[in-house]
């Protein structure tokens, strides 16, 4: 116990030095780091705070600098600005080797000449602890990834699944302080990938180790972390916890990335009590809720997730219609998408835009569903809504 | 069906043409320096004895058969000449090779870490050297070696010596010869398993805390070895047999088993004897190849 905790001890000691308490301060802070490499800006500016016991998701697309950003914090590039502090000590321009953190590859990186056994040991014996006490550490991370009488085997006689954990146990035998992933399960297949997800969680909670995980799948990223920084061309864009990420977007671009999304433009602005009226050219007038920060004058945009839309033949009863009915979008199913759980539906509407709807399938058989070119009645209520600014 | 039919031959005739290659290129003429070295020398044409003559007749034949000897292999062993021959071979390549490694291997590992169109670069600089004609560049080693060349000119300008190096006929000068005229066989199998080498592999290697030389000893290394066996095969064999460099190199006061060979076959007429020790070469040369398809297949089998 005291040993999962040193993480967080080692992190209050060293604050102290600091006066700042360990829980305010954190265990890891990035402070206004940039790296450029030639005159393309990698990662430019980025300030963030992760505190011990978090599971972090570095979110982006490809080039966006999440795996730079992660480079740096494990020393393989030194950043051009800013400061990196661990546990309060700057450790910005040490050399991997001397850093309390490590790191699982993206393809794992075993030493193929080596035994399973051995790649786990490996970091324990750089350093330097005694020969019983490696033997005692290396059969404890085995049991810990499951990987019992495997021990002898060599990298390449293992399955991906399996290189896998040889490569996370290697990763947690140091009892890191802070544990990088770089995209830990874009080389598993799906069904894998989802128990390993779990496993990893799971492991995490049970360890009570800070990870920082890079991914490029948001559905990883969703599922895994405790909160996600979503990266853009080198800059943090948004640092959310998921369902505030999904639900609460900070921008178009964000709200596209993550999951899918009805974009419509607004035209026109128009207060009603607590709600705004925005005229959109492809859905006509929609209600929504006003936003907690005040709305600008720039352009703006109404977003609204496909399953928040619902779906009848003629409009939804009388009853429930006053608040959740407000907006009542009249069209033609266009398309059907059947994606086994739910189905989606592209309504083209009416008024010239096409919404996507997603449906759950509730029912196993057909009855509720729609057929192409029916009439369809699309609606949703103003706290659905999203409004975009940017 | 028709396909196989179509293919089915060439890819029969594919697969015996290295043994007809083997057979008449290496095996045939074999038999014939084998059948040398155990005939004894003559003042005839061809300057040895017994001659096979298939029209002799049968009886002929046997009587040729029983007057072979290895009389000329004793002869090899028994004098000294031809034990200093063999051993300086061996000293020379062991050297030879042990300094081609050390200088080699780290050119192939700085090219392996150079950018990748950088890469190609190097790589043509590695061998633009055998555009040229291999004793002409010999022929240049002589120039910059010799009493007023280009060495001794460079080493007196700068003051290191007050009066011209003896460089030229001395094992000096056959030392940077052979390491000169070898180094891009060193440095080509040793790139290329470097090169192909992941380079996330260092940086584990790092990141669990191995300083850069530990990882270099215990990561890169080890996994380089493949190339490292076959770059000192590529240089001791041919090393073992060299008569050029040597002979224009090197002093002629003691001779390697290329340059023995030579005198024996051209200067004393003794085709026999040079037979003889041409063929303890080739079996002295097949041990270490033997030995080194052997750990190849080992690997290999572990690599299942």
């Amino acid at each position: 116990m005291a040993e999962e905790l040193s993480g967080t001890n080692i992190a209050a000691e060293a604050a102290g030095a600091d006066a700042l308490p360990a829980a305010e301060q954190g265990l890891l802070r990035i402070e206004g780091v940039a790296k450029t490499f030639g005159t393309f800006r990698a990662v430019d500016g980025v300030s963030l705070d992760i505190k011990a016991g978090e599971f972090f998701a570095l979110l982006g697309p490809s080039g966006c600098g999440k795996t730079t950003l992660l480079r740096m914090l494990a020393g393989f590039e030194a950043p051009d600005e800013g400061r990196i502090l661990l546990g309060g000590k700057d450790i910005a321009q040490a050399l991997p080797h001397e850093r309390p953190v490590n790191m699982m590859f993206q393809n794992y990186a075993l030493f193929p000449h080596l035994s399973v056994r051995d790649n786990i040991a490996f970091g324990l014996k750089r350093a330097g602890m005694a020969r019983a006490d490696i033997a005692t550490r290396v059969a404890e991370m085995v049991a810990l990834v499951k990987l019992e009488g495997l021990e002898k085997r060599k990298p390449d006689q293992l399955s991906g699944g399996q290189r896998q954990r040889v490569a996370l146990a290697r990763a947690l035998a140091r009892r890191p302080q802070l544990l990088l992933l770089d995209e830990p399960l874009a080389a598993l297949d799906k069904k894998l990938r989802e128990n390993t997800q779990a496993e990893l969680m799971e492991l995490q909670r049970r360890l009570g180790m800070t990870f920082i995980v890079v991914t490029h799948d948001q559905e990883e990223a969703m599922t895994m972390a405790s909160r996600i920084g979503v990266m853009k061309a080198g800059k943090l864009v948004q640092v959310a916890k998921p369902r505030e990420l999904y639900e609460a977007p900070r921008s178009r671009w964000i709200a596209e990335f993550v999951g899918d999304i009805n974009l419509f433009d607004g035209e026109s602005k128009l207060r009603d009590g607590h709600r705004l009226v925005i005229g959109t050219r492809d859905a006509g007038a929609l209600v929504v809720a006003e936003p907690r920060e005040p709305v600008g004058a720039g352009k703006l945009a109404v977003a609204i997730r496909p399953e928040k839309v619902k779906l009848s033949r003629r409009g939804p009863a009388s009853e429930a219609g006053h608040q959740s009915a407000i907006n009542l979008l009249d069209g033609v199913i266009a398309d059907i998408c059947y994606l086994g759980g739910t189905t989606t539906y592209k309504v083209k509407l009416d008024s010239g835009g096409v919404l996507q709807a997603s449906v759950a399938n509730s029912a196993r058989l057909d009855v509720d569903a729609y057929s192409l070119n029916q009439h369809v009645v699309a609606w949703f209520g103003p706290d659905d809504c999203m409004v975009l600014t940017s | 069906m028709n396909s196989r039919r179509i293919f089915a031959r060439p890819a029969r005739f594919a697969a015996i043409a290295p043994y007809v290659w083997m057979v008449l290129f290496f095996l045939v003429p074999f038999a014939f320096v084998l059948k040398i070295s155990l005939s004894q020398t003559a003042i005839a044409q061809p300057p040895y004895e017994p001659v096979f003559d298939l029209t002799a007749g049968w009886d002929a034949l046997t009587s040729a058969f029983a007057a072979l000897s290895i009389d000329n292999f004793k002869l090899l062993i028994s004098d000294d000449i031809y034990v200093f021959a063999y051993v300086r071979s061996l000293t020379v390549a062991i050297i030879a090779t042990a300094a081609l490694l050390l200088i080699g291997y780290p050119i192939a590992y700085g090219m392996a870490r150079l950018p990748k169109r950088w890469q190609a670069v190097a790589m043509v600089l590695v061998i633009v050297p055998f555009w040229t004609s291999f004793l002409i560049r010999i022929y240049a080693w002589i120039n910059i070696l010799q009493h007023d060349g280009l060495l001794n000119q460079i080493l007196l300008a700068l003051h290191l010596v007050s009066q011209p190096v003896v460089w030229l006929s001395t094992d000096t000068a056959m030392y940077i010869g052979i390491v000169y005229s070898y180094l891009p066989f060193m440095i080509l199998p040793l790139y290329a398993t470097l090169a192909k080498m992941e380079p996330a592999l260092e940086e584990a290697a790092a990141d669990l805390g191995a300083p850069p030389w530990q990882a270099f000893w215990l990561v890169t290394f080890p996994l380089s070895l493949p190339g490292v066996g076959a770059g000192v095969l590529l240089c001791v064999i041919p090393i073992v047999g060299e008569f050029v460099i040597p002979d224009l190199l090197a002093g002629s006061n003691a001779l390697m088993i290329g340059q023995t060979l030579w005198l024996e076959f051209f200067t004393n007429k003794d085709w026999p004897v040079a037979s003889a020790a041409a063929i303890v070469l080739l079996v002295m040369l097949l041990v270490p190849l033997l030995l080194y398809e052997r750990l190849q297949k080992q690997q290999l089998e572990q690599g299942r």
